[in-house]
């Protein structure tokens, strides 16, 4: 049973690390601030809650599992919150966003993709 | 006055859970959670969110429902970004869309704002009056948020509380 325990953190550990790899390169490579954003967004939330289940599942059923929990929990909540003030702050001061047609950024248009 | 007093009673709970212990005899610990909760107790009154607006978080099988369904968007949303970094030339084509939301609550928007943000793709950049402003890192996940039924089923959820 340890074994299968064990095996399953190591899995999620790997795909969360992947995970951050992946969304750390993203953060790299593309072209612009909005982009990176999206990038950001894998490590957020993939990366950092495979982390937390693969942690929850070495702390066995004690209180170290409830406050990992409520760690996930919060990561959940706050962070699309922050994600979305810095998107705002760029959007607010005017920031053109990279390779998005002009018909997009002119205010209030009402058709759709 | 009644929130004051729920709220505090929640935090008191919430950081006795926190730091494992409800005995007596360390009394610095004790005294740094009551100056805790006081404080946030105090912040709280002083922004003047308890009677204004308060929110009522309850753990509905609906809201387990719909957490379980983003869950999975979240999951599928990763894997496709995770692709389009990986990929050696990065095919991307952001856009910015307005999409409809029909919620009625201030908690329903910014559910439906958050759950937009935290599905990798697509970020929510504005909310004016019922649209969020979103932009998309491909046209396929502008068009794929469009066309899903997110919006509706935070509605649904949404009608629970009123």
């Amino acid at each position: 049973m340890e074994m299968i325990i064990d095996l399953a953190s190591w899995a999620f550990i790997l795909a969360g690390v992947f995970f951050i790899f992946t969304g750390t390169l993203g953060m790299l490579r593309l072209p612009d601030f909005y982009t990176r954003l999206h990038a950001a967004g894998i490590t957020d939330t993939l990366g950092t809650e495979l982390l937390l289940i693969a942690m929850m599942l070495q702390a066995g059923w004690s209180i170290v599992t409830v406050k990992l929990l409520m760690i996930s929990l919060f990561i959940f909540f706050t962070s699309p919150t922050a994600t979305h003030a810095l998107a705002n702050a760029a959007n607010a001061v005017g920031l053109r966003p990279f390779g998005v047609p002009e018909a997009d950024l002119r205010p209030k248009t009402t058709e759709k993709a | 006055m009644r929130h004051i007093l729920g709220l505090g009673a929640s935090l008191a709970a919430f950081w006795m859970l926190l730091s494992g212990s409800i005995s007596l005899d360390n009394k610095l610990v004790l005294g740094f959670g009551i100056a805790s909760v006081v404080l946030t107790l105090f912040l709280a009154i002083r922004m003047d969110r308890l009677d204004g607006f308060p929110v009522h978080i309850r753990l509905s099988p609906k809201l387990i429902q719909y957490w379980i369904w983003l869950a999975k968007e979240i999951g599928k949303a990763n894997i496709d970004v995770a692709k389009i970094v990986l990929s050696p030339n990065m095919k991307i084509s952001p856009r910015m869309v307005r999409v409809k939301a029909s919620q009625q609550t201030d908690v329903g928007i910014a559910t439906f704002a958050n759950s937009i943000t935290l599905t990798p793709g697509t970020v929510s950049v504005d909310i004016d009056d019922d649209e969020i402003l979103v932009h998309a890192i491909t046209e396929d996940m502008a068009t794929g948020l469009i066309e899903s039924d997110m919006d509706e089923r935070v509605t649904a959820m949404e009608l629970k509380y009123r």
